[in-house]
């Protein structure tokens, strides 16, 4: 208690000067579980850091510490952010969860923003992005691309974000292509290149031509490179170095509009805990340019599905759909609600393999 | 010509000093490494050593750096026992994992049964977790002549998939919405390693560093057992001589070093990390090696260097935010410090001759 009081006060001191001092500049930290330059999740983030700057220009100071470990370096790290004077703290990882919480209960006045959890307070805010509308979109591409009719799936962990993304992509590769069988290898990390490498070389001689991925790095890009007829999609980044091919198009991970957002209501005082959960049509999923090398009819299939996506005229989870034993899961025209799809633990019918426990 | 010529007698005064002259060489390199990087150095290394110790925030610092520097100190403690006597346990991360693991499992079995002997038998379980890890290339050398150095390295990435599967199997937070980790251990009175004075950042986890310090100085100094170790590491052919059985000492050694660092991975899973999750482990079990090494061996040695390892983690941390450097760099910084550890090391076997010498 005594601790909270001293951080308390510490807080509520650096706040009266920020109050007294009206051009002070907003202070927002961000919290990085990778490096700046993966090339996937931690560099979209940051990129969304450097809009933020962009946008406010001399209102606006950011900080960033890269590389904290998920445990208490995480929660160090954004004390340590809230003693300096930060008014707004992103942590972008699902493992800052209940460091954030933890820390935010000590500085009442500053506000935090948990990316893909499940706990908020009233200063605690979580925000995620439907990352399965875009794999729908990669779905229908890639049950179009291949011929060999299998498609490798480099999963990362079997968390409900990735299982989410295996079912929508599955369902929407066998919409246009009902021979397609998936073959899913579980990396056991979200950036690892030798390990990433590795795993599409398995999947590769195992006879896939189409890879998608759910870990970060260009490994995989490079290994359908070097196999040369082997179809990617760029994850996270748009990780165009590798169009138009093997990289036919991407799902971008597009933060930017959602930081200057909560930043702009931080400064006008409007800020507020919400659970934002969003997806192609406010931007912050993006579909990366989908290349040449798509047929034409495909790539136009393709943009009509995200613009239904985005209309709200289509939902990637829409029955009758099964579960992988065979029960029956949505009915004919029923959608899945967000409670089941933020904690989706099983594979759609179709699907081989167990999700690993 | 420089030469080098080997001294009749390892210098004393140079295996005091080098450590010094490691962290001066280090700040000096390092410096010169922020300043390429365009950053003010004096400015850098200032916010790295000084800045936790005794700058504006230093009250919420010094407490993390005993969070920081507990497990550092009590798995080197272990590891030193072992590499006096020329055992090499390499693994200390798995035996780690595996502690925290099992003193987890034993904590969150009891869930959410409140009693005074939870914590207890959690310690006991953690420890026993990490001997019994270590217990692996302790049996697989002394009956098979196995490398222990390759076996239990190799038994850390079997531990990390043990902790990943556990995370997502049955250690997994039932309210958990499906999501990998176990329950928070901090939110559960009986198995939480709570700070014993609140804000001081001593846990349980620091108090047993503090007394491993201190057995581990009293096992050296005064009793027939780090005699053995000495005699065991200095002259291997007087030891058997003197009749030191050498699968006793394997045994000790490794059971000892898997032990402390299954405690030290019990204390952080039951305090500061508080969960069960895949990235539990962040390589105190590694760190460890350079803590050891950079505390001569010597108990009260690896004490300084673990808090002085823990400064470096955690100025490097605020000089990050503050002044904009990258992760990278503060690594290459703290490897820096076990570079010239060991480049200076040379000069307590060697002294070097200049001007015209044969080439020792």
């Amino acid at each position: 208690m005594k601790l909270n009081t001293l951080l308390a006060s510490a807080a509520m001191a650096l706040g009266l000067a920020t109050g007294a001092m009206a051009d002070d500049p907003t202070k927002v930290g961000f919290v990085y579980v990778g490096p700046v330059g993966d090339g996937g999740w931690t560099y979209e983030h940051d990129q969304g850091r450097k809009a933020v700057e962009a946008a406010f220009g001399d209102k606006v100071e950011t900080v960033f510490v890269e590389s904290v470990a998920e445990g208490p370096d995480s929660e160090r790290v954004m004390t340590q952010m809230a003693l300096e004077g930060a008014d707004l703290i992103f942590t972008t990882s699902f493992g800052y969860m209940d460091p954030t919480i933890n820390v935010a209960k000590k500085f009442p006045n500053v506000k935090f923003e948990h990316a893909t959890g499940y706990k908020r307070a009233d200063n605690v805010s979580t925000y995620s992005a439907r990352f399965y509308e875009g794999r729908a979109v990669q779905g229908t591409i890639a049950g179009h691309m291949t011929e060999s009719n299998v498609i490798g799936y480099i999963g990362s962990f079997p968390i409900p974000e990735v299982i989410r993304g295996i079912n929508a992509a599955y369902i929407h590769a066998k919409k246009v292509n009902p021979d397609v069988e998936f073959k899913i290898v579980w990396a056991f990390t979200w950036f690892d290149p030798a390990k990433e490498a590795d795993a599409a070389k398995v999947l590769i001689e195992q006879g896939a031509d189409v890879i998608l991925q759910h870990t970060d790095s260009t490994a995989p890009q490079a290994a359908a490179q070097a196999a040369g007829n082997v179809v990617t999609f760029g994850q996270a980044s748009d990780m165009a170095e590798y169009g138009p091919f093997p990289r036919v198009s991407s799902i971008i991970d597009n933060w930017a509009p959602y930081y200057v957002a909560r930043t702009k209501a931080v400064m006008d005082g409007t800020w507020s805990s919400v659970d934002t959960w969003d997806g192609i049509a406010p931007g912050m999923v993006g579909i990366g340019e989908i290349s040449d090398a798509v047929p034409a009819e495909v790539k136009a299939e393709a943009l009509a599905l995200k613009d239904a996506i985005a209309a709200g005229e289509y939902f990637p989870f829409t029955g009758p759909l099964k579960k992988q034993d065979g029960s029956d899961w949505l009915a004919e025209g029923e959608t899945a609600d967000d409670g089941t799809l933020a904690g989706m633990n099983f594979f759609v019918e179709g699907l081989t393999g167990d999700i690993p426990q | 010509m420089i030469g080098l010529e080997r001294r009749p007698q390892p210098s004393r005064a140079w295996s005091m000093a080098t450590p010094l002259v490691a962290v001066l060489a280090t700040m000096l390199a390092g410096g010169l490494l922020f300043a390429a990087l365009g950053k003010d150095p004096v400015e850098a290394i200032r916010t790295i050593f000084w800045e936790p110790l005794f700058g504006e925030f230093s009250f919420y610092y010094r407490p993390q750096l005993v969070v920081k520097g507990a497990p550092l100190v009590l798995i080197a403690i272990g590891l030193s026992l072992g590499f006096k006597a020329g055992i090499w346990n390499i693994g200390a991360e798995g035996q780690y994992i595996v502690g925290a693991l099992t003193g987890a499992a034993v904590g969150l079995a009891f869930y959410p049964l409140e009693s005074v002997f939870v914590f207890p038998l959690m310690v006991l379980a953690g420890a026993f977790g990490g001997w019994a890890w270590a217990m692996i290339p302790a049996i697989l050398k002394t009956r098979f002549g196995t490398n222990e150095i390759l076996v239990s390295l190799m038994l850390v990435y079997v531990a990390e998939q043990l902790l990943a599967s556990m995370s997502l199997g049955l250690l997994k937070n039932p309210e958990g919405y499906g999501f990998p980790g176990s329950r928070n251990l901090q939110h559960y009175d009986s198995a939480h390693n709570a700070e014993l004075i609140a804000g001081s950042g001593m846990h349980w986890g620091a108090a047993a560093a503090l007394i491993a310090v201190i057995f581990a100085y009293v096992l050296m100094n005064r009793h027939m057992t780090g005699f053995h170790i000495r005699l065991t590491g200095e002259a291997p052919r007087a030891a058997r001589f003197a009749g030191v059985s050498p699968t006793r000492l394997v045994l000790f050694c490794l059971g000892m070093s898997g032990a402390l660092a299954g405690l030290a991975g019990l204390f952080e899973v039951s305090g500061p990390a508080g969960v069960v999750s895949i990235d539990f482990n962040v390589g105190y079990g590694f760190t460890a090696i350079i803590v050891a090494f950079l505390g001569r061996l010597h108990p009260v040695g690896i004490l300084l260097a673990g808090a002085l390892m823990a400064l470096t983690y955690i100025g490097g941390d605020i000089a990050q935010s503050n002044l904009g450097l990258p992760s990278a760099a503060i690594q290459v910084f703290q490897g820096m410090l076990l570079f010239f550890l060991l480049a200076f090391d040379v000069l307590t076997n060697f002294r070097i001759r200049l001007g015209a010498g044969e080439v020792a």
